[in-house]
């Protein structure tokens, strides 16, 4: 498969561009549209991309060309800056409540990774904070969801408040709040079941329960492989919920993950973590930086601005 | 109250903006393309074919622009769809093998539910192998479905090895004269060299004791992912020989479109449908009707 890069493509286009002293009209727009193609084919969302672009080109038009760059590497140079600003600050840790518990609600469409990011953060939050929490599993749809949270929780050694599947999912989400505070848990972490954003009655379910509880974090959990749709979901989850932050699963795989650039643009909510594999140590800290590379698929931004 | 736009409604409100074809056009083109997840392959083949009509002078009215974008597709999906078999492919006798293969977390086990509900209907006496050891609390997945269709279930110890599941399921398929073999496979990323290699294994031991087996190794593809469903497609295919596709999760999306590349690009047919989470929200797919419901709505054409 033709899998270029931004990196090759915009090679080829400064093929064209070296040399000169000055970018003429019909360059800009062709390096635009190679700019707007590779960030396509990494799935980022077409109305993103077109903002972007637009962005990207009026500064490239506006800027002088700086010392010892030429009008390629001035042109790389700003959509590495913008994709990088775009993509967020640095490490956003979570929110933490003034008084125990801190509250996590984990959310997202089917097969997101949600039950498995909930095993990663409790590790981590052991790990690094001492952390004593406590799983509520208010998944009560999913066939053996209870069972798989019990196994994930089981591995790292955290206790899990469960109901079986009779009860509804608000209702067990309190009596495992009232269980949390006995029992001086620091966090609770709620596994939710996997729902579709146009979903009204299971989004009306989430809501009661941030009513109920004020979560300290509303995580959504996206898959980076997902594609145009990225931006309803990430809108939908938002607009219902307010969600505090994004968790984006499944990067040990080979996909640019454009979704992180469109989810961004959409909701403006940091990327908190990234899930890099099934372990329970498979969770990462986002580095926007590292993403935008990623999406651009470009290895090393500054090469290419040498090589430019 | 599930909003869903069709590729028929895109393509009408594009053309609706329709004033004529300049470089603006391309770009509007492919955006709207690239909005139904056709792929961004196709989306660019399409868009460089109609660039093509244009200058042949076949291409200038909205008419004739829309026209061609319509007979593009339904050419390029009647192309990729030749000599495609749509129905799953049965044992002539002994039990008919099917191994579902696909990434983490795509709909594998869900499907396997629905379909073995749909077979112990027609009144087969089916089987499911519960060759996923390694996901937290998979076996159990697989079994509350058995349990809910009324089917038998092979299972073996958590983190064992799949391998051996897969061996004595189709022993026992044998032996007890199973009509159908369903085998689950834990998700895996693509990429993942050594996970690939055992699913590669898992599959020679189901030729080993039964031939023609498996009869068809399904790749379950969620209908929400982008363009890493064809390096799914690819190298699953490299891996397992995938026979075709089982494209879930549509109920989330109006993007159909990736069924286009996915033809295009692999030659894969898509046999079945997933449509949500309950036992009968599963649906053989039917590839004249799906382009039909493409171009559906499209009134001011024709
Ligand atoms: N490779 C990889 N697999 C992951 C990652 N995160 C989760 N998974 C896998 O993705 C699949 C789905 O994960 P779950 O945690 O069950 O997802 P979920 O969102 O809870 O699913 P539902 O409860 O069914 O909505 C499982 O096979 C996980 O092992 C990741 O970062 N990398
Ligand atoms: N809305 C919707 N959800 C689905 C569909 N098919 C499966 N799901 C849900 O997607 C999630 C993952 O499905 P599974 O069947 O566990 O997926 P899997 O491929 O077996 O996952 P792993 O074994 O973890 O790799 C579950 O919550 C299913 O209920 C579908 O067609 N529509
Ligand atoms: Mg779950
Ligand atoms: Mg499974």
């Amino acid at each position: 498969m033709a899998f270029e890069g931004l990196t090759e493509r915009l090679q080829k286009a400064m093929e064209k561009l070296r040399r000169k002293p000055k970018v003429t009209e019909a360059d800009l727009r062709e390096t635009m549209r190679e700019i707007r193609l590779a960030l396509l084919e990494a799935d980022v969302n077409f109305a993103v991309v077109k903002d972007f672009v637009k962005k990207v080109r009026e500064q490239a038009a506006g800027t002088e060309v700086l010392k010892g760059l030429n009008p390629a590497q001035q042109i790389v140079k700003i959509v590495n800056d913008q994709l990088t600003e775009l993509m967020g600050e640095e490490a956003v840790p979570l929110n933490k409540a003034a008084h125990i518990p801190t509250v996590i609600m984990m959310v997202g469409l089917q097969g997101a990774g949600k039950t498995t990011t909930a095993g990663k953060l409790a590790l981590r939050l052991k790990n690094e904070n001492h952390a004593r929490p406590l799983f509520i599993a208010a998944d009560v749809y999913r066939p053996a969801a209870i069972p798989q949270l019990q196994q994930v929780a089981a591995q790292i050694d955290v206790p899990v408040f469960e109901k079986g599947t009779d009860e509804d999912p608000v209702e067990i989400v309190r009596q495992g709040m009232e269980v949390a505070k006995q029992n001086h848990n620091d966090y609770v972490i709620i596994d939710t079941a996997g729902r579709l954003q146009i979903d009204e009655q299971l989004m009306d379910e989430l809501a009661n329960i941030k009513e109920l509880v004020h979560p300290d974090e509303i995580l959504l959990v996206i898959d980076a492989m997902t594609g145009q749709n990225a931006v309803n979901t990430a809108q939908g989850f938002d607009d219902k919920l307010d969600i505090t932050g994004v968790v984006l699963t499944k990067l040990d795989g080979d996909t640019r993950g454009g979704a992180a650039m469109s989810i961004r643009a959409v909701t403006g909510k940091p990327i908190k973590f990234v899930g890099e594999g099934e372990k329970m140590e498979d969770l990462d800290v986002f580095h926007p930086d590292r993403m935008a590379s990623r999406i651009l698929g470009m290895g090393d931004m500054m090469t290419l601005i040498e090589k430019a | 109250a599930k909003s869903r736009t069709g590729f028929g409604a895109r393509l009408n409100r594009f053309l609706a903006n329709f004033r004529h074809v300049d470089e603006d056009f391309f770009d509007d083109l492919e955006d709207m393309l690239i909005e139904s997840d056709v792929g961004y392959d196709m989306a660019m083949k399409l868009s460089d074919e109609l660039r093509e009509e244009v200058k042949l002078e076949n291409a200038k009215s909205k008419q004739e622009v829309s026209n061609v974008i319509i007979e593009k597709m339904v050419d390029l999906y009647d192309a990729a769809g030749k000599d495609e078999k749509a129905d799953l492919n049965m044992a002539a006798t002994g039990p008919t093998v099917i191994m579902f293969v696909g990434v983490n977390g795509a709909g594998k086990t869900t499907t396997i539910g629905k379909m073995a509900a749909l077979f112990k209907k027609q009144g087969k006496k089916v089987l499911l192998a519960a060759a996923d050891t390694f996901r937290a609390g998979a076996t159990e997945q697989l079994d509350v479905w058995a349990k809910r269709d009324g089917v038998d279930i092979v299972t073996g110890p958590e983190n064992g090895d799949p391998a051996a599941v897969v061996f004595d399921a189709v022993q026992k398929a044998k032996k007890e004269d199973y009509d159908i073999l369903f085998v689950d496979t834990a998700g895996r990323l693509q990429n993942k060299v050594n996970l690939m290699k055992e699913l590669a294994k898992m599959k020679r031991i189901l030729t080993r004791e039964i031939p023609d087996a498996p009869h068809e190794v399904l790749l379950v593809l969620d209908a929400t992912t982008g363009q890493n469903a064809l390096n799914q497609a690819k190298l699953f295919k490299q891996s397992t020989d995938v026979t075709g596709i089982v494209l879930t999760k549509l109920d989330g999306t109006a993007r159909g479109g990736i069924v286009l590349a996915i033809r295009n690009e692999l030659h894969l047919p898509v046999k079945y449908v997933g449509l949500g989470e309950h036992v009968d929200d599963l649906q053989k797919f039917d590839a004249s009707d799906f382009v039909y419901g493409l171009f559906k709505g499209l009134v001011d054409v024709d």
